[in-house]
């Protein structure tokens, strides 16, 4: 191996960051740009204006990890005028619904069939009840969520709201805006709610 | 080879169960990647692949043996390690997996089409089970081709050259790629691998912006998947992860996978290149 190893080295004095000829923000921009129209197609309900951005994701995207001063309050009033409550105002539903659809992680890809409603993959990113140990971490942990907080109509509208779009309270969040998307239906959302704060899931267990 | 299909095949079909059945099924893949450090079945695809670079093909009836990758006509040594690069006759950063394609193109005679058809293997238990690509008993000259040609590499550093204005518009349009946001999830690239440590339900995510995670990432591909007994190639990976992302499909071998490409490549600079690997 060894011969190769400083073969290899040889050839890479790279720079990247402090080229003179770093291209121009514009001109990697254009490059995007085109890339986004060239190298994608529309496939099974995945239709190529999925890539056009709204202002939150233009901004999120453009900015990542730094917001300007200012820009998460902006974004997040914006996202706030967005929220959506059931006209029933019931916001919970039944947490043995709202474990099956945060087990279940289909929906929206070009894989899957558009009739099936899609699930919430909630344990791909956060641990929710103990039972399930196969959870993920991109979110915080949910285990006991409405024993730590209790079910009262303030933490209702909360859970709701941050399932139905979380950025209405974190600018730039990772966790899709599940409701403002389209991706979760409101009764899905009241099933989720009622896993997360109904005493007898088994969060709160 | 028979075993190995057996044997994926149970690990796959045990993947979709719940917690400490899939907590047994990590520790079984654990202990099946060890087994086959041994004979890694990369080593078909690879051995193939080799075959069919030298196998006369197309409307030309010709092999691949003059393709340039970028270190000179018919020069297989080192090359996965310095690509993508710019290539002067195409006026483009290509891959590994795009230069293959110019090359049936131009030597072959192939049409664009034609060399760009299959992409990806499929055989054994296909994750995706609507993916075009993947038939059951479905072979992929271009997955061969890419086994071969990655195992050329194998051991040396990972070096993609910077020195042509466009590798660096392409890093630069990647790394944009890399943190955009768009469709019905939100989701760029950036959601799962911008930060240390995460992991999707059990899965590992590499942090790009981590020279070490991303040395791993990019050079333990093209990858054995052992869940799907399929071997895999960097454009596949791109596309899986699109598909995740609820984006449109990814168009093989297009500008937008080997900008990414770039982008990991040179994250990964400095890295020891030991694909295939064997994979989860
Ligand atoms: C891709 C990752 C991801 C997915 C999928 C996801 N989340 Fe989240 N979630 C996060 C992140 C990151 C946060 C922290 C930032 C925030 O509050 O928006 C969060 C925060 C939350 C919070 C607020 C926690 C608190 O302490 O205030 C709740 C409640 C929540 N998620 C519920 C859910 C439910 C229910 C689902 C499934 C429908 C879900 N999440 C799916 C990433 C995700
Ligand atoms: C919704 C989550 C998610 C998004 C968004 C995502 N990935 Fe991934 N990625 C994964 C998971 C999960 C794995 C690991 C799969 C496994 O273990 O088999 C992975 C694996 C990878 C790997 C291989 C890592 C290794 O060590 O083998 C690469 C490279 C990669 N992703 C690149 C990207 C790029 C580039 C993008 C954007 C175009 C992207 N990913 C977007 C979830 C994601």
């Amino acid at each position: 191996m060894q011969p190769k190893m400083i073969l290899a080295l040889g050839f890479s004095g790279i720079c990247v960051a402090g080229c003179a000829t770093r291209p121009s923000d514009s001109e990697a921009e254009g490059a995007v740009a085109e890339m986004i129209k060239a190298s994608f197609k529309t496939r099974g309900q995945a239709a190529i204006d999925r890539l056009k951005q709204d202002d939150a994701q233009a901004l999120c995207s453009r900015h990542s990890g730094e917001l300007p001063k200012g820009a998460s309050e902006e974004i997040e009033k914006a996202q706030q005028a967005t929220l959506r409550y059931p006209s029933s105002g019931k916001l919970m539903g039944d947490w043995r619904e709202g474990e099956r659809i945060a087990q279940s992680g289909g929906g929206k890809q070009f894989t899957d069939d558009p009739a099936r409603p899609a699930g919430g993959s909630c344990y791909n990113c956060h641990q929710i009840s103990k039972q399930e140990l196969s959870f993920g971490t991109i979110g915080p942990s949910l285990y006991q969520f409405g024993k730590l907080r209790g079910a009262s109509e303030a933490i209702q509208k909360y859970t709701y709201g941050k399932i139905y779009n979380s950025e209405a309270s974190t600018a730039c969040s990772n966790m899709p805006r599940f409701g403002y998307n389209g991706v979760l239906t409101e009764e899905q959302i009241t099933h989720l709610v009622a896993l997360l704060l109904d005493p007898e899931s088994p969060v709160n267990k | 080879m028979r075993i190995h299909r057996v044997l994926a095949g149970v690990v796959t079909a045990m993947l979709p169960c719940f917690a400490p059945a899939q907590q047994d099924t990590l520790k079984e893949i654990e202990r099946y990647r060890q087994l086959l450090q041994e004979s890694n079945p990369a080593e078909l695809y690879e051995a193939r692949g080799e075959d069919l670079w030298k196998t006369r093909r197309g409307p030309k009836n010709a092999s691949l043996e003059r393709c340039d990758l970028g270190l000179g006509p018919g020069v297989v040594k080192g090359a996965y390690v310095r690509l993508p690069r710019y290539f002067a006759d195409t006026d483009r950063v290509q891959d590994a997996e795009s230069r293959l394609v110019t090359c049936m193109v131009t030597l072959q005679g192939f049409t664009i089409e034609e060399a760009k058809r299959n992409p990806f293997s499929g055989t054994g238990a296909p994750m995706i089970t609507t993916d075009p690509f993947s038939g059951v008993g479905q072979r992929s000259v271009m997955t061969d081709l890419v086994a071969w040609i990655a195992s050329e590499s194998r051991g040396m550093t990972i070096a993609p050259p910077m020195s042509h204005p466009k590798e660096r518009l392409a890093y630069q349009a990647g790394e944009r790629l890399f943190y955009y946001r768009a469709g019905p999830y939100d989701f760029g690239c950036v959601t799962c691998h911008g930060d240390e440590g995460k992991r999707i339900r059990l899965q590992s995510l590499p942090k790009m912006d981590n020279a070490k995670d991303a040395q791993r990432a990019f050079g333990t591909w093209p990858g054995y998947r052992v869940s799907e007994g399929e071997l895999r190639s960097m454009q596949w990976r791109m596309w899986e992860c699109i598909r995740q992302m609820r984006f449109p499909e990814l168009e093989f071998a297009s500008d937008a996978s080997i900008a990414l490409i770039t982008y990991l490549a040179k994250k990964a600079e400095g890295g020891t290149f030991v694909a295939p690997a064997i994979k989860r």
